[in-house]
Formats: C-alpha cells, sequence, structure tokens
C-alpha cells in the first residue's frame, strides 16, 4: 500500500495516508480486526467447527460413502456397545496411551536430565536426538515394519544369532500381546525425542542457585531432584504430557502402518478401526460412531493431564508472561 | 554464594544445573561419570538412530545379501548397489508423488502462514475486545485430532467435488496447521516491541504500513519457525492423504509407499526403504538446516 508515492530519499518516515475511502476503511479497526481474521476463521470454522458437528450428526445415521443416509438415532453405538471388536479397541488404545505415555516420559526425562549435563558436543547431540520426531511417521513405521519382520528381524538376529539369549526368532507382530507391545516401542521411540527436548527446555530455566542452596542444606540428590527439579517443571511437563496424551490417544499412523490392526482385529486402536469401518469399508455412520466416542475420552484424559499434573489456569501461559 | 551466581552468564548458569558443580570436584571420578552420563547417553542416541541406520542400509542392500544373514553381517554391506533406488526412480510414480507432496506441502504450508500472521497480528497487537477469546478458541483448535475429523471432512470433500483432488488436502491441511502456526507467532509477536508500531502510529503510518514495514520484518525468525514446521508438518500427514486421495499418480510419498509399494504377499524391503530413506530427506535437509528454529518454536509453543 502506497508504496509507489514514496519518495525514496523520504524512506524512513511514513507517506500520511492519502484520504481515500479505501485507505481510510483500512484504518478502521473493526474492518481491519474483521479482515485479519477472516482467512483464519473462515478455514477453521468450515474445515474444522461443522466438520466436528457432522462428525456426531453422521454418527447418528446410516450413510455410507457418496450416499447421504438417515437419521437412525443412537443405532449405531448401541451396535457398538455389542461389538467385541470395538471393545477390544477400546481397551487396546487406553492401553496404548497409558503404557506408551508413562514410557515415553520416563525415558523421556531421563534423556532431558543426560542432555542437561555438561558433555562435549551438546548441541549436536540434542539436534539428532529429534530425528525420529522430525521423519515422518509412516516412513519410521516402515523401518519398524522391516524391524519386526519375523524370517529377517535384526533384533532377532542379535539376540539369538549374535548373543544367544535365545534359540528361536521372534515374532513380533504375529501374536495380539507381542504386536501390541511392539506397536508401543515404536511410539515411545518416535515420542522419547519431543518429551527429552520441552523437558530439557523446561530445565534449563531452572536457577542453578537453586540446586548450590540446597547442597549447603544437605539435600541429597533424590532430594534435589524430588523438591526442585520436579515441582519447578511440573508447568511444563503438564502441557507436553496434554499434548502428548492427546496424540497417542488419537494415534493412526503407527498401527496402520505396521499391524492394519491385526493379527484378526486384535490390536486396532479407535482410529483405526473408525478408518477400516468408515473408507474401505464404506460405513461412514459407523466409523463417524467409533470416532466421536473418542470425545469423551479425549476431553477426560486433556482435563486430567492439564488440571490434574499442572494446577493451573487454561489462560495463563496466554494472558500474562 | 551469590558471587559465584552473578559471574556466570546465562548462557553458563543454563548448562551448569543439576550437574551438581561443586560436588562433582569431590567424588565424580571419571568412571562414574562414565557410567551414569556417557554409557546411558550413548544408549539412547544407538536406539534412536537405529532404524534409520538400517534403513539407510537395506536401501542400498543387494537382495542377495538382505535375506542371508548366515554369510553376510547384516550390519554391513558388502557391495552396496543403487539398484533398489533406480528402481524406485524410474519404474514407480515416486518422482510424482514427490513432485505431488512437495506442491501440497508448499500451498497449504503458505495459506497457513498467511493466514497465521494476520490472525496472530490482529488478536495480539489489534488489541479489540474479545481478542483473548478468539486466541483460546484457536488454542482449542490445535487439540482437536485429525482422527475424529476425517470422516466428515470426506463428505465434505466429496460435497464440494474435491474428493482426489490435491486442493482437498491444501485445504484441509490448515486446520491444525493453523492454530500451530498462530499459536507461534503470537508468541513471537508479544517479543516486538508495541513502542515500535506506536511511533510509526505518530508519524501517520496506516495500520496496514505497520504490519508490512514494521512488524512482518522484525517477526522474520518467526515466520521462519512456523513456514518450516508447516511444511514438516504437511508432508508427514498421513490420514487425510489416504482418505481423500484414492489415484495413484496424485497420492502423497507416505501414502504412496504404504498403498503402492506394498504389493502381494513379498514385501520389497529394498525399495521400500529407499521409499522411506527418499521421503525423509526433504524433512530431514530442511531441518538440518534450521535445527535451532526448531528447537525454540517447539519448546516455545509448549511453553506459551
Amino acid at each position: 500500500m502506497g508504496t509507489a508515492i514514496q519518495a525514496p530519499a523520504r524512506d524512513h518516515r511514513f507517506v500520511p495516508a492519502p484520504g481515500g475511502w479505501l485507505t481510510r476503511l483500512f484504518d478502521y479497526k473493526p474492518f481491519l480486526v474483521f479482515l485479519c481474521l477472516l482467512p483464519t476463521v473462515g478455514l477453521l470454522t468450515v474445515f474444522l467447527t461443522y466438520p466436528l458437528g457432522l462428525g456426531i450428526w453422521l454418527s447418528m445415521t446410516d450413510s455410507t460413502i457418496g450416499q447421504a443416509g438417515d437419521f437412525i438415532g443412537l443405532e449405531n453405538f448401541q451396535d457398538l456397545w455389542d461389538d467385541p471388536v470395538f471393545w477390544m479397541s477400546v481397551t487396546n488404545t487406553i492401553f496404548y496411551t497409558t503404557v506408551a505415555t508413562a514410557g515415553k516420559f520416563a525415558l523421556g526425562l531421563w534423556l532431558a536430565l543426560l542432555l542437561n549435563n555438561n558433555i562435549p558436543f551438546k548441541a549436536f547431540l540434542r539436534a539428532i536426538v529429534l530425528l525420529p520426531w522430525i521423519v515422518p511417521t509412516v516412513l519410521s513405521a516402515i523401518a519398524w515394519w522391516w524391524i519386526y519382520s519375523p524370517q529377517f528381524s535384526i533384533v532377532s538376529y542379535l539376540l539369538v544369532d549374535v548373543l544367544h539369549l535365545s534359540d528361536r526368532y521372534f515374532d513380533f507382530l504375529g501374536t495380539p500381546w507381542a504386536a501390541r507391545c511392539s506397536l508401543i516401542v515404536a511410539n515411545v521411540w518416535r515420542g522419547i525425542p519431543f518429551v527429552a527436548i520441552t523437558l530439557l527446555a523446561g530445565l534449563q530455566t531452572i536457577s542453578p542457585s537453586l540446586y548450590e542452596a540446597a547442597l549447603l542444606d544437605g539435600a541429597t540428590g533424590w532430594q534435589r531432584f524430588r523438591r526442585i527439579t520436579v515441582p519447578l517443571l511440573l508447568p511444563i511437563l503438564s502441557v507436553a504430557l496434554t499434548l502428548s496424551v492427546l496424540f497417542t490417544f488419537s494415534d493412526f499412523q503407527l498401527v496402520y502402518a505396521i499391524t492394519r490392526g491385526g493379527p484378526f482385529n486384535t490390536t486396532h486402536l479407535m482410529a483405526t478401526l473408525a478408518f477400516q469401518r468408515a473408507i474401505p469399508g464404506a460405513q461412514l455412520g459407523e466409523g463417524a460412531a467409533i470416532a466421536v466416542s473418542m470425545i469423551p475420552f479425549l476431553i477426560v484424559a486433556t482435563l486430567l493431564c492439564f488440571f490434574g499434573v499442572g494446577r493451573r489456569k487454561w489462560q495463563q501461559g496466554e494472558a500474562n508472561d | 554464594m551469590t558471587d559465584t551466581v552473578v559471574s556466570n552468564t546465562p548462557a553458563e548458569a543454563a548448562s551448569i544445573p543439576g550437574s551438581d558443580a561443586p560436588e562433582r570436584m569431590s567424588w565424580d571420578s571419571g568412571l562414574r561419570r562414565f557410567v551414569t552420563i556417557y554409557l546411558p547417553l550413548a544408549l539412547f542416541v544407538i536406539v534412536l538412530l537405529f532404524p534409520f541406520y538400517w534403513m539407510a542400509i537395506t536401501a542400498i542392500k543387494p537382495d542377495y545379501e538382505m535375506y542371508d544373514y548366515k554369510k553376510y553381517n547384516p550390519f554391513w554391506v558388502h557391495s552396496p548397489t543403487l539398484h533398489n533406488i533406480r528402481v524406485l526412480l524410474f519404474e514407480t510414480n515416486y518422482p510424482r508423488w514427490l513432485m505431488i507432496t512437495m506442491g501440497i506441502a508448499v500451498a497449504s504450508t503458505f495459506l497457513s502462514v498467511a493466514s497465521s500472521v494476520l490472525a496472530a497480528y490482529a488478536i495480539e497487537r489489534l488489541r479489540f475486545r474479545g481478542a483473548q477469546h478468539v486466541g483460546l478458541a484457536i488454542y482449542l483448535a490445535y487439540l482437536v485430532p485429525p482422527t475424529i475429523l476425517f470422516i466428515p471432512l470426506a463428505t465434505l470433500v466429496f460435497q464440494f467435488g474435491l474428493f482426489d483432488s490435491p486442493i482437498a488436502l491444501v485445504l484441509t491441511y490448515p486446520t491444525f496447521l493453523i492454530p500451530f502456526c498462530t499459536w507461534l507467532l503470537i508468541g513471537y509477536f508479544k517479543s516486538i516491541p508495541y513502542e515500535l508500531e506506536e511511533c510509526a502510529l505518530i508519524d501517520g503510518a496506516s495500520r496496514l504500513q505497520i504490519l508490512r514495514r514494521i512488524t512482518l520484518p522484525l517477526a522474520v525468525p518467526g515466520l521462519i519457525s512456523a513456514g518450516i514446521f508447516a511444511f514438516t508438518l504437511s508432508w508427514n500427514e498421513f490420514i487425510y492423504a489416504l482418505a481423500f486421495i484414492q489415484s495413484t499418480e496424485k497420492k502423497t510419498v507416505p501414502v504412496a509407499i504404504l498403498t503402492e509399494l506394498v504389493t502381494g504377499d513379498v514385501y520389497q524391503w529394498g525399495s521400500l526403504m529407499a521409499g522411506s530413506l527418499l521421503g525423509s530427506v526433504p524433512v530431514a535437509l530442511i531441518y538440518s538446516f534450521f535445527v535451532e528454529y526448531y528447537v525454540s518454536s517447539m519448546t516455545g509453543a509448549v511453553k506459551e
């Protein structure tokens, strides 16, 4: 705006607005606010808020792909209630989220504490440690799939042929529990960097004088960790935990890439089951019902993590810093 | 006591906590430090990086080595070959998938960053009533996972006649990119002194002039962060691309590898690994150039 009429010599100053109605319109604050928010609010309304409502509506219809269905009330949910595969997906999802999150945070915190030491090549280490988180999940999941291969697994080779710890190759993805655990290991592997780097940032904001004071008071290493590190890490921990639980609970890629819900639908998460019923199975209504059943779990998990661990208000970070 | 703290520069101070500087002098022998720090750290690095090494080494192995662990040590490649990569580039649609993915990622990144800049500017700088609430709403939008949206979005995309079109992805990716970028940029705009804008206002600049000539140039690092993050996230996106795209030649790399390269019962592990490796290269490259932006924006966004 207005570059054409601007003399180069006066570049550091602004030419007063020419005074046309258009210019005045652009200086009219409510209009400007409207204009600035329009793309974001427009896109989010059409492609996020509306689909959220539409999903709830779809879950109460018998829609199929390409054909809008009729309203059938809660029939989809009643069907799901009697569906053992659905219940297995629910327990799988809860198990997967709980164990994977615990693993990610335990190992991530450990890695953060290690990286917080005075070590050579710290910046470089921090950079390469983030790689699992950067690389597209599906692509690293394919690498895990290959690592879990029943005949050519490198882990089996290492344990059987090199270390002689076992006498036969593992069937990582062949039985339900082995497959669930293999998926959790892959998910933890992918989640550690995010937790570690986030917590490392939190650790670096803790003032060293606190540790020195505690040391003078005769606190042991565990006491310093328990009484200084943990409480001061809690705010950032609660945010990281909330995000991690949310995205682990709604995970899709890893399971779809490694097992596709197999063997015999025993490793389905709610998200993969919803996909399987809705897109390849063409039962949009039923898929939507599964997706909608995730919402209460997500809300409870989010509130638990955020208020339970952090005990802070939603807006605290936004309002004052 | 205070003297030692004061004399520490912030950088030094940041690197010391947890390392127990005074204590180390008294008892921390080299061995203990090795066992408690370097050994676990080395294990972490090996475990975190091994899948990539395994991916890379499989991609350049000839088939006879890949499936014969008795004769050839699987951790090394004896006669590296480009066969798998050649098959991928010349006998599949891989280059096309790369181009499509790149196009979608660039377009949705551009769309998201442009909308987010305006939104973040309005929320943080125009100071209208209810700005806090709009900010909170956008933050909440970030918490809605794509896995509960893809089914209704599929019907929406179908109604718009965008099914099987990359435009569907360009329009739907911003649903998870915009909240993140806006959040990031609000934080960034906060760090730019408001006085600069007030001066320009006094000099008679219009709001748009201020945004274009003062705020945006100062926010360039924030824009880069938002841009590379949005690019990576759209490159990694999977479920929308899987649900909305059907034709082989319009698929994105992650979807295409899983649905087009995995055929029949015998998996072509060499090509699969080569495909995964090449598909990771663009994000890894961008990442290696902008590591600091990544770390700061990731932690910044969480702290916000």
